[in-house]
């Protein structure tokens, strides 16, 4: 027997002596989790009604497109350098660029916490014994890979860039005029700004502004950014979750009005 | 305003042991280590159990109370219900001695394996200089009382038994933290043992250690994270890596 | 079953701030160094210490100096400290700081880069070095990783980190050793296990801290139970001054579970204010004659002074602690004190909430957490608790070394003569550093002269015997029962305000728990027995509160620590006698000492006025000593 069960440790047969409801988080985040994945992966194959022409509307989930199947006017100045096909497989545009976001989002030190703990079971909750025999960590392959988080965040800038230019473009009517604002526009702003509070706050961005220096009074500036960034990085956890759904109900609403299911709104 | 409170305090040692009910007096504004000690006075003379300054600034009377790691003279009577018992039971990641005591050893034995800070040989006693803003980080870490709860917790040692050859544990990041980010720390090459001696790898940031100090320190998002983004630096970032090598980068 | 032994060049009992500087002295020499602490490594009751050490490196303001410093020490214990004592103090304290930061120590800064200082009672000028409000936390840690230091350079040298300093925790020493008149080692057993162990060492450094624990309401830890003062004694050294016991004023009172508890006097120095039930800040009426021209006699000359400390009185908060305690003594007894029999001390109208939170982090932390009180908002409760013992083992000044016992050094709280009849708040932190290298360097040099002295069998058989013997008894005294007996006759009868009908009646009393203690008996086995354990703490501290009686209802005076209702004034021929405590194998006798005179440099440092205020006309007129 290893852990709490050591002969050296003091008997006692439970695997927790913890009285509150210690497994309510773990599920939950479990829950959440595992509705997004299965949502996302059908989105992603689904290939189709992710873009809605009239309202200039593309759902974050396929932007950018960049795939020579895209709709006419989903793309970026029609730049697709990935064709249609491979291997005789329709490639749906999610499929060319969702590694990022996911890849970010599976390295992130929030929700690399969230997944142990609520998928791994390790630990549980703190206190809980976990069931595992073995533990290394994240010491070798394919965990070692968590350090590769920073690849992902600059990526991460970019793909923000490109849905804050995407959140820009749908404050057009459907003849393409400036100057109108409908509930879809609002929508992916909303999301892009949640998605630029998340990468802001995140640990690797703090670190890079500043939190890698051994002396803040020689770089004033960055030390003055570090400061503000550290505050937002207090928050990573809520951004983590408010931009997770804020990219999921943006993706719906595009799917709802892309299918006619809804009609997007225009206040002016 | 007296009220009896139901303990269930395990009572033991390394080779058996369990746990036992009594019931006791506890007084408005007590604390758990108040009724322990009237346990001790008037039931059970040779309860063992370690404390010292009874505020919180010791770390001395670490324990486990309803499953959950604590100091015993920070946490109030009065945040239980009238009719919950309060289960208290010696720290569950290192062996027992006696009762609520046990062998923490393995800590001073981690503490003697994180190289010591070294000054800078040209400065005399009295000419450092430091400005505010580059000692408050490992001021921070500096705050830590050594009650070792966050020792206890980590699942990296407390459920795997063999991890602790290999694992210094999350007071000891915190340690190295600090002396990385001392800026007059002299020594090299502290992420790269950091990572390669002291087990910081292990370490899957589930945060029960933050969630645990007693002085809130944020060990996880302050010193682990930080750390793991420096050892990624010089390890894991080609880009990084190259830049040292060609401009002697600070901070490396 | 055989005896553990080891054999070290040098014995540090107690791991506290004094004890661990004594150690990286001796360990530098060369020489190898045990060190015993009660409890676990890094807990000693040095962490507690808050405000800060005093040091006049000027960093705040450069008119500090070592003469100002010296000034203030002896001003603060009342001219009764040993002026040789407060010179190497106020001298070496500077130094004994600035070298914390080179091995790693970080203090809060000044806006230049200096270590920041602030102020603290009975200190002219921003004195005392500090980490927020964790200072003694960041000495003993300094330490301990210094003493880490200098395991792991061992180690690289002999593949044994523990080859030249090692640290036996959870130990206690029940007897210091001596074979032909001078110190051969120490007994004691593991708290752990209850075996015995025997440690053969012909320089053994005291270094064990206070005595608060026989005081019904203190401020210290289970650890502070005299031993060091009553292993001194018993070793055939003498204690002094012992009826000097410092009052700090602010303790919590409410909750009755951490009454006591301290509340630093850093909320003063950053602007706390005092005032009774009546809404009234006291204070200011107990300004005594002799400190009229240092603090200021109304609120906006006070208030004035923390922006401008040049040309305005200090606050008279800020008066020496006993005066501070006196006058919260007074208030309460008059019936001006709060519903839990406190004062109320008050920063949050001064100072902006984040600002306190940053200042004073464990304050708030510790009020909010034990006592559900928002300092940021609301007023503290405080009253006086026991804290500090001036009186302790009789040294000489420049090496710490026990006078009397050969091989027996003493430094920090166990110490006597430093303080005089009252201490200074961040003094304390400052002697542990100074005193506690000079013990280190004093038991070198004893050792360049004298070598291993072994332990004979007849001793060890006695040390032996009287571990076991609680053990042997049947159905004898609980010793819980007989410490809470003694803390009740101190703190009702040897407390902050004394007569000597009282004083005899305590010592009556002492006498006789002394009695019944020899008849204690212990329950259950040897393993980490707390009832075991208290049985010799027990006997320690009644060795010290017979010594603290018997000074006291000696000295016929009030003066710092000590103050006798049948007695008020303070008299100028009791400045002149230290009280000597001895132990003779049944009790403790007390005879007087006469001071040393100054030598004349430092006399010429006082105002002749001043002086004439303590001393008898003939020591004024006749000056230093040339």
């Amino acid at each position: 027997m290893s852990g709490v069960f050591s002969p050296t440790r003091a008997k006692i047969d439970k695997r927790t002596l913890r009285t509150d409801k210690w497994w309510l988080e773990p599920l939950l985040t479990f829950s959440v989790l595992i509705s997004f994945v299965i949502y996302a992966t059908f989105r992603a194959f689904e290939n189709d009604n992710y873009f809605v022409k009239d309202s200039h509307l593309i759902s974050p989930f396929y932007s950018p497109c960049l795939s020579e199947a895209c709709e006419p006017g989903a793309t970026i100045l029609g730049f697709t350098p990935v064709s249609a096909q491979i291997f005789n497989f329709a490639l749906s545009p999610a499929l060319i660029i969702l590694i990022f976001p996911l890849g970010f989002r599976m390295t992130c030190y929030y929700y690399r916490k969230a997944y142990y703990r609520s998928f791994w079971l390790s630990p549980p909750a703190c206190g809980v014994a976990e069931p595992h025999e073995k533990y290394t960590g994240e010491t070798r392959f394919p965990l070692l890979f968590q350090n590769a988080h920073r690849w992902f965040f600059y990526a991460g800038l970019v793909l923000n860039v490109i849905l804050t230019y995407d959140a820009v473009i749908a404050f057009r009517n459907a003849e393409g005029e400036w100057g109108h604002m409908s509930v879809g526009s609002i929508v992916l702003t909303v999301s892009a700004a949640m998605l630029w509070l998340y990468s802001l706050s995140c640990h690797t961005c703090r670190h890079t502004i500043g939190g890698r220096l051994k002396h803040f009074s020689k770089h004033p500036v960055r030390y003055k950014l570090w400061s503000k960034i550290s505050v937002l990085n207090a928050k990573h956890q809520q951004f983590a979750w408010y931009s997770l759904i804020a990219v999921a109900f943006a993706d719906i609403y595009v799917r709802q009005v892309a299918t006619g299911a809804w009609t997007n709104f225009y206040f002016f | 305003m007296a009220r009896n409170v139901k303990l269930r305090i395990w009572r033991g040692d390394s080779k058996d042991g369990g746990l036992k009910d009594v019931t006791v007096e506890a007084n408005e504004g007590e604390v758990v280590l108040d009724v322990i000690h009237r346990v001790q006075a008037t039931q059970m003379g040779d309860l063992a159990v370690r404390w010292n300054c009874k505020a919180g600034k010791c770390g001395s009377c670490s324990m486990e109370i309803n499953g959950k790691p604590r100091l015993a003279c920070m946490t109030q009577v009065a945040s239980f219900g009238d009719d919950e018992t309060i289960t208290v039971t010696p720290l569950r990641a290192f062996p027992v001695i006696k009762d609520l005591v046990t062998d923490v050893s393995f800590n001073y034995k981690k503490a003697m394996e994180v190289p010591a800070y070294e000054h800078p040989k040209n400065l005399a006693p009295g000419e450092a200089r430091m400005e505010q803003i580059d000692v408050e980080r490992s001021q921070e870490f500096r705050k830590c009382i050594e009650c070792f709860l966050c020792q206890d917790v980590c699942h990296v040692v407390r459920d795997h038994e063999e991890n602790k050859k290999s694992f210094a544990g999350p007071r000891f990041f915190i340690r190295i933290a600090e002396l990385d980010m001392h800026p007059l720390d002299m020594l090299k090459n502290r992420k790269k043992t950091a990572q390669e001696e002291h087990g910081l790898g292990m370490c899957n940031i589930t945060k029960c250690c933050t969630e645990v100090c007693p002085e809130h320190i944020k060990i996880t998002d302050n010193a682990i994270i930080p750390m793991k983004e420096r050892v990624a630096d010089i390890k894991y970032d080609p880009v990084r890596w190259l830049g040292t090598k060609i401009r002697k980068r600070e901070g490396l | 079953m055989t005896l553990e032994r080891h054999k070290y060049d040098v014995l540090v009992i107690g791991a506290g701030g004094a004890g661990l500087r004594a150690a990286v002295e001796a360990r530098e020499a060369g020489l190898r160094v045990a060190i015993i602490c009660k409890s676990l490594f890094g807990k000693a009751h040095t962490v507690m210490a808050e405000g800060g050490a005093a040091a006049s490196m000027g960093n705040v303001n450069d008119k500090d100096s070592w003469k100002v410093h010296f000034r203030d020490t002896m001003r603060g214990g009342k001219f009764l400290s040993h002026y040789r004592m407060a010179e190497l103090h106020a001298k070496e304290a500077p130094d004994r700081i600035w070298e914390l930061e080179t091995w790693g120590a970080l203090f809060d800064r000044t806006k230049e880069g200096k270590i920041s200082q602030r102020n603290f009672g009975g200190h002219e000028y921003p004195r005392l070095a500090h980490v927020g409000d964790r200072t003694g936390l960041e000495l003993i840690r300094t330490m301990q990783q210094k003493i880490v230091a200098l395991q792991q350079k061992d180690g690289r040298e002999t593949g044994d980190m523990e080859s030249g300093i090692k640290v036996f925790a959870e130990l206690t020493i029940t007897d210091i050793l001596k074979e032909n008149g001078k110190i051969a080692g120490a007994y004691g057993y593991w708290r752990e296990s209850g075996e015995e162990v025997l440690f053969e060492a012909p320089a053994v450094v005291i270094a064990t801290g206070g005595v608060g624990k026989t005081f019904k309401i203190t401020s210290n830890s289970w650890e502070g139970t005299g031993d060091g003062h009553a292993l001194a004694l018993k070793a055939g050294a003498n204690l002094v001054d012992m009826e000097f016991l410092q009052f700090h004023p602010t303790g919590m009172v409410w909750p009755p579970s951490v009454r006591g508890i301290l509340v630093t006097e850093s909320v003063r120095g950053e602007g706390g204010v005092l005032t009774n039930n009546l809404g009234e800040r006291f204070m200011f009426k107990y300004i005594p004659d002799v400190f009229k021209d240092k603090y200021a006699d109304n609120e906006a000359e006070a208030d004035r002074w923390y922006e401008d400390q040049d040309n305005n009185r200090r606050p008279p908060e800020l008066l020496p602690r006993d005066e501070v305690a006196r006058a919260i003594n007074t208030e309460v007894k008059s019936g001006r004190g709060t519903e839990h029999g406190g004062v109320f001390l008050d920063v949050s109208k001064r100072i902006p909430a984040e600002v306190i939170k940053k200042r004073l982090p464990s304050m708030w932390h510790q009020f909010y957490e034990l006592a559900g009180v928002d300092i940021t908002k609301e007023a503290m409760e405080v009253g006086p608790t026991c804290h500090y013992i001036m009186g302790g083992v009789e040294v000489e000044p420049d090496n710490a070394a026990a006078v009397g016992v050969p091989g027996l050094f003493a430094a920090g709280e166990v110490a006597g003569g430093m303080h005089g009849s009252n201490r200074l708040g961040g003094n304390s932190l400052s002697d542990l550093l100074v005193f506690g290298r000079r013990a280190g360097m004093g038991a070198i040099d004893y050792l360049k002269k004298n070598g291993a002295n072994p332990v004979s069998d007849a001793s060890i058989a006695k040390a032996k015997a009287k571990i076991q013997a609680p053990f042997d008894r049947q159905g004898g005294e609980n010793s819980y029962s007989l410490h809470a007996e003694l803390q009740e006759i101190t703190h009702n009868l040897v407390g902050i305000i004394r007569t000597g009908s009282e004083l005899k009646e305590a010592i009556e009393k002492i006498a006789e728990i002394r009695k019944r203690s020899a008849n204690v008996a212990v329950s259950g086995g040897r393993v980490f027995n707390p009832g075991f354990h208290l049985a010799f703490d027990l006997d320690n501290m009644l060795l010290v509160a017979e010594s603290t009686a018997k000074s006291a209802i000696t000295r016929e005076e009030s003066r710092g620590g000590h103050t006798r209702d049948d007695f008020p004034e303070m008299d100028t021929k009791w400045r002149q006698i230290n009280l000597i405590s001895s132990f003779d194998g049944e009790k403790v006798n007390i005879r007087e000492q006469a001071l040393p005179t100054y030598p004349q440099e430092l006399f010429d440092l006082f105002d002749i006025h001043e002086l004439e205020k303590y001393m008898t006309p003939e020591e004024t007129s006749k000056g230093g000593t040339k």
